[in-house]
């Protein structure tokens, strides 16, 4: 054999060694901890992702929520405001009412009054012409006893009185 | 890309290997005649000293220390400055960068050549540049990186999910530290071999062997019961077949790795031998004028050669991969069928 393809045993002895003491030193102090630390830079940025993800989705229900509870308070102050609206219509309506019938109470119970006064100045007014006749009658009745133009003239001025009064 | 380099390694260098020998027969005579094919196999090849360049009278040259054990005589321990220009050192001397002993007994060669020094310099790099990703991210915890840091981290990421996950399936954590580390061990000494003056690590046989023979190990270390079924009871194959199909099966298994060894190889030593035959070519010219032709087209090789060295890297780990995958996969859904032949084609089809 040539000696270019013919093995050397001095240089496979020498190969085995240093490449088995590179090897073995390699794994130790390079290969596995460069290897562990890819593994772990590669499942902390997969978490990192993930942990995005679920925060975005977080972020979407969370904005879903919110319009949706802004969409409740809408209704809600929609309806409020509605019966709120009702409810002062309904307090006009019945204040009205109350007021109309507590004028026509009083105009009844003022006319009530009224007659009751008109009555009594009537039963008044009664009492003081017929006593005012009495009263006349009797004056007449004396003065006719002593003259006749004295009384004439005694009857005009009481009749004169009674027109002042 | 491996075809094309092949193609351009075919074309490019016949001429260079023809011209060699009609040179060496015309001018055999004269002495110190350029050889580009010596040249080039003396660069690609091993070698016991570290030689960076030569001037006219000076080389510069880092001796290396060599190992060498003999049955019977033990361990010796010296400088290769002792065996330069083949001069004998404690009974043993170079043969063709061969270490050979002067009484003709049997030597094993355990010393520190160029290549198993670059092997040292790039896993003190491997170590250096990966613990200080590791510590980026002790530093950084689960935060952006940054520096060393981000430049690596979409490679790891990228063997992972492309290579390990898509091809092996849910057991893949066990098997990427061998993934990573292979993956980076090619890359960073393909990318070495192309400095200038460097040793070619990774386009030397024994080092493809040595990974392959790893990944054959643990695949056959991993396999399941499935991996077996599949080859000693391949399904809908009739009985009779079975005589047939066991030995293709089981030769298989070694086919794979085969491949391997033979692909990485291959590349690197094809793209070593390009470059260098386009630099021959001034001296086999011996003219000025053909070195912008040369250092263009050297140029280009070299920027082929750095997409060659990632893509290499790139393959031998996808294939890892997928025998792995094929040996620990629970049911034969489509997506991980890919044990099967020499895996290569689905090699192309990843591209």
């Amino acid at each position: 054999m040539p000696p270019i393809v013919n093995p050397e045993l001095g240089l496979i002895f020498w190969q085995v060694v240093i490449f088995g003491i590179v090897l073995l030193l390699l794994r130790t102090f390079a290969w596995k901890p460069i290897l562990s630390s890819l593994k772990e830079r590669e499942s902390s940025i997969e978490g990192a992702l993930r942990m995005a993800d679920q925060a975005k989705l977080e972020m979407q229900e969370l904005k879903a929520g919110n319009e949706k509870l802004l969409a409740e308070a809408r209704l809600e102050r929609d309806r409020i405001l509605k019966e709120a609206t009702a409810v002062s219509n309904q307090l006009i309506e019945q204040a009205k009412t109350k007021a109309t019938e507590e004028g026509a109470r009083m105009i009844e119970q003022a006319r009530e009054a009224i007659q009751n006064e008109k009555n009594a100045a009537l039963a008044e007014v009664k009492g003081t012409a017929a006593k005012l006749s009495i009263d006349i009658a009797e004056r007449i009745l004396r003065r006719e006893l002593t003259d006749q133009p004295a009384q004439q003239q005694l009857v005009d001025s009481y009749l004169q009185e009674v027109k002042l009064n | 890309m491996k075809r094309l380099l092949i193609a351009l390694f075919c074309i490019l260098s016949l001429p260079v290997f023809a011209q060699e020998h009609g040179s060496a027969a015309a001018e055999g005579a004269k002495t110190e005649e350029f050889r580009p094919g010596d040249m080039i196999l003396h660069h690609i090849g091993d070698s016991h000293e570290w030689h960076w360049f030569s001037t006219d009278n000076d080389h510069f040259t880092t001796y290396l220390p060599v190992i060498a054990f003999r049955p019977g005589k033990g361990v010796s321990v010296f400088s290769s400055r002792n065996l330069a220009e083949g001069k004998v050192y404690d009974g043993l001397k170079l043969e063709h960068e061969k270490l050979e002993a002067e009484d003709g007994g049997k030597v094993y060669d355990f010393s520190i050549t160029k290549n198993v020094a670059s092997l040292m310099l790039s896993a003190a790099i491997l170590l250096l540049v990966f613990t200080a990703v590791a510590r980026g991210y002790a530093k950084r915890g689960t935060g952006a990186p940054r520096g060393i840091q981000s430049f690596f981290e979409p490679l790891i990421v990228f063997i992972r999910d492309e290579v390990a996950k898509k091809s092996i399936g849910p057991k893949y954590e066990r098997y990427m530290p061998y993934l990573l580390t292979v993956f980076f061990f090619i890359w960073f000494n393909n990318l070495l071999g192309l400095l200038p003056g460097a040793a070619n690590l990774t386009g030397n046989i024994a080092v493809t062997l040595t990974m392959a023979v790893i990944t054959l190990l643990v695949t056959l270390f991993s396999s399941n019961k499935n991996y077996w079924h599949h080859i000693f009871a391949t399904p809908g194959v009739p009985k009779a077949l079975l005589p047939i199909m066991i030995p293709v099966e089981v030769i298989g298994i070694f086919v794979k790795p085969f491949s391997l060894m033979v692909r990485l190889f291959a590349n690197i030593t094809a793209g070593h031998i390009v470059i260098l035959s386009f630099i021959s070519l001034i001296f086999i010219f011996k003219s000025v004028a053909v070195s912008p032709v040369s250092i263009a087209f050297g140029l280009f090789i070299n920027m082929l050669e750095l997409l060659v060295a990632i893509l290499q890297a790139y393959i031998f780990t996808l294939l890892t991969a997928m025998y792995i995958g094929g040996a620990v996969e629970e049911h034969h859904d489509a997506d991980y069928q890919m044990g099967g032949g020499d895996g290569a084609d689905n090699a192309h089809a990843a591209h």
